[in-house]
């Protein structure tokens, strides 16, 4: 187990470095002039290669690959042009949207999709299953943008129950939390419908299996039989789908913070974009890929703890 | 017929006439702005109402079908050439290249779109090219394994043999042998990767780095609802119900010819 896990985190350690060096080459080695790009077409020549100078673009680029994520390792993503200040305490400020913004999707998205699931597995062929079924099929053609929009329609137009957008801070927890909630649920949901078809899918599969009919046949009740045969074997292919979604997830946030303006990363990284902070751009980007990099780590190793068996089959 | 075809057909029609339609005939100039009628609910005149410049809602949701269609055709028709390209290069190549062709793709699938396309825009500025692109991007590696591993299988056939016995050139054995083997993949394939293109599509110009105004998109359409949700709601359920009869449209078209070209498969989800 300790040698599988050391030759992960090698495997991640080196992902990283690939992703952070595309990041770096598409960023640095595209045609286009950072100093024009921020300065703006009528600047002088002057205050161009001035300002080259002091960005210290004229050193070779190898070398600013190295300066570069040699200093993001010690938490130093450089100074924000637009914003004056380092990009980790701009980073720090929002990351108290984002993360748990991100983490509430992913808690619901699992528990929607199981649930839904499980319940459309149980009832196979029958209506409750064919609805389910029709539902996570338009589920997967909505743009998680547009079932936001939706939500703010229903709960802060219509109803009035919730907030249209905004973040309040933490300061106040109950309004915070209010906050999340739609935004949250606009994320899951999308991809909660593409995981319930692989959880009835693979829970539908598994209850075709000798051992789940030898544990009826014990007189086990059918949902201790689910709870504790089914369910562990299919979590595999579920599993393996959760690791690909997180990067929509991920990604998703940056969306999903622009239909309701909440103050997170996503949304500073379109301020970085509209402002032209490349170095904020080029930082949140490679903060965003590492994420997805990360998450699938987990996953890599949420694996093994699930079934010990693929240990040796996953190298 | 299987009905998954049908409908996925009659959606994908649909989606496709419309756009044909709006280059020659929409009910009014989708560009006409007539502030005195603005946000005007559905009326003779007026099938779906006004938007908040007046403008007729059905003429342009049937022009923004033209953007979908159009970047989809082209981000999907680019992903896949230069795909279909490196995955027959490396198959009929092999070894160390293809090997590092393969590990080329598993980076690319790995980085999402949106984070390059965002990279481009912040280089660039936002622009239909630069959303076209970042969609090709993330198709290329998609058809790139497809075709490769399909191509493997006919290079392992023995008429291809045969073929090489005969002295053909690799690049004959592509064209003449290994080609017509995978068209049909390619093309399901395509039409699945169609429906992701348009949803692509409409968040890039959702958030202002697709399709640029005035030219409307159904994406661009909805960002411009958000700012009247509380005044005229309906204007934010058009464009989504258009997104959705695409996106479905060619996901049912897809699965459908998928099942109906490789029984094997049937039933099956990506």
């Amino acid at each position: 187990m300790t040698a599988f896990l050391l030759r992960r985190f090698a495997t991640l350690v080196l992902t990283l470095l690939a992703v952070s060096a595309v990041v770096f080459a598409i960023m640095n080695v595209l045609p286009g002039d950072p100093a024009l790009v921020i300065l703006g077409i009528d600047s002088t020549p002057e205050a161009q290669a001035a300002l080259r100078e002091q960005l210290g673009l004229n050193a070779p680029l190898a070398t600013r690959y190295l300066d570069w994520i040699g200093a993001a390792l010690t938490g130093d993503f450089g100074i924000s042009y637009s914003y004056d200040l380092p990009v980790s305490t701009l980073v720090l400020e929002r990351l108290p949207v984002t993360l748990p913004l991100a983490l509430a999707a992913t808690l619901l998205m699992a528990v929607a999709a199981i649930g839904l699931g499980l319940f459309a597995a149980m009832r196979h062929g029958r209506p409750g299953d064919w609805g389910i079924m029709v539902l996570s099929q338009v589920g997967i053609a909505i743009p998680a943008f547009w079932l936001g929009i939706l939500l703010i329609i229903l709960f802060a137009v219509t109803l009035r129950a919730l907030p249209p957008g905004g973040f309040p801070g933490w300061d106040e927890p109950l309004a915070a939390i209010r906050a999340l909630i739609l935004p949250a649920a606009a994320l899951a949901l999308v991809q909660a419908a593409i995981l319930t078809r692989i959880v009835r899918s693979s829970v539908l599969d598994v209850m075709r299996l000798d051992y789940v009919r030898t544990a009826r046949a014990k007189g086990l009740s059918r949902n201790a039989v689910y709870r504790r045969h089914v369910l562990p074997n299919a979590l595999i292919p579920i599993i393996t789908i959760v690791g690909l979604q997180v990067a929509n997830l991920v990604t998703g946030t940056i969306v999903i913070e622009n239909v309701f303006s909440l103050p997170g990363l996503g949304r500073l990284l379109f301020q970085a974009i509209a402002n032209r902070d490349l170095f904020l751009v080029q930082a949140l980007v490679l903060l965003f890929a590492a994420a997805v990099v990360i998450a699938n780590f987990l996953v890599d190793i949420a694996y093994v703890v699930i079934d010990p068996r693929l240990e040796g089959r996953l190298e | 017929m299987r009905p998954a075809i049908l409908i996925g057909g009659v959606l994908v029609g649909a989606v496709a006439l419309t756009a044909l339609v709006s280059v020659v005939w929409t009910p009014h100039d989708p560009g006409l702005i007539d502030v005195a009628n603005r946000l005007q609910p559905p009326s003779p005149q007026h099938w779906l109402g006004t938007d908040q410049l007046g403008r007729d809602i059905a003429s342009l949701l049937m022009v923004g079908a033209q953007s979908s269609i159009l970047v989809a055709f082209l981000s999907v028709g680019l992903g896949a050439l230069l795909g279909v390209g490196l995955g027959l290069a490396a198959s009929a190549l092999g070894g160390a290249l293809e090997e590092s062709l393969m590990r080329l793709t598993d980076i690319a699938i790995a980085f999402p779109a949106l984070l390059l396309a965002v990279m481009l825009a912040a280089i660039y500025g936002p622009s239909l090219e630069v959303a076209i692109l970042a969609i090709a991007f993330i198709t290329m590696p998609v058809f790139a394994r497809l075709s490769r591993a399909t191509a493997n299988q006919a290079w392992s056939r023995e008429y291809v043999q045969a073929a090489i016995a005969m002295g053909r050139t690799r690049l004959g054995v592509t064209i003449h042998h290994v080609l017509p083997n995978i068209v049909s993949m390619i093309v399901v394939q395509a039409t699945i990767e169609f429906a992701i293109a348009i949803l692509a599509e409409a968040a890039l110009s959702y958030l202002g780095l697709g399709v640029q105004p005035p030219t409307p998109s159904w994406g661009r359409m909805l960002a411009e609802a958000q700012t009247f949700l509380f005044l005229a709601p309906h204007l934010a359920i058009w464009p989504g119900l258009c997104i959705i009869a695409a996106v479905i449209g060619f996901n049912m078209l897809g699965d459908g010819l998928r099942d109906a070209t490789d029984p094997r498969l049937r039933g099956m989800r990506r």
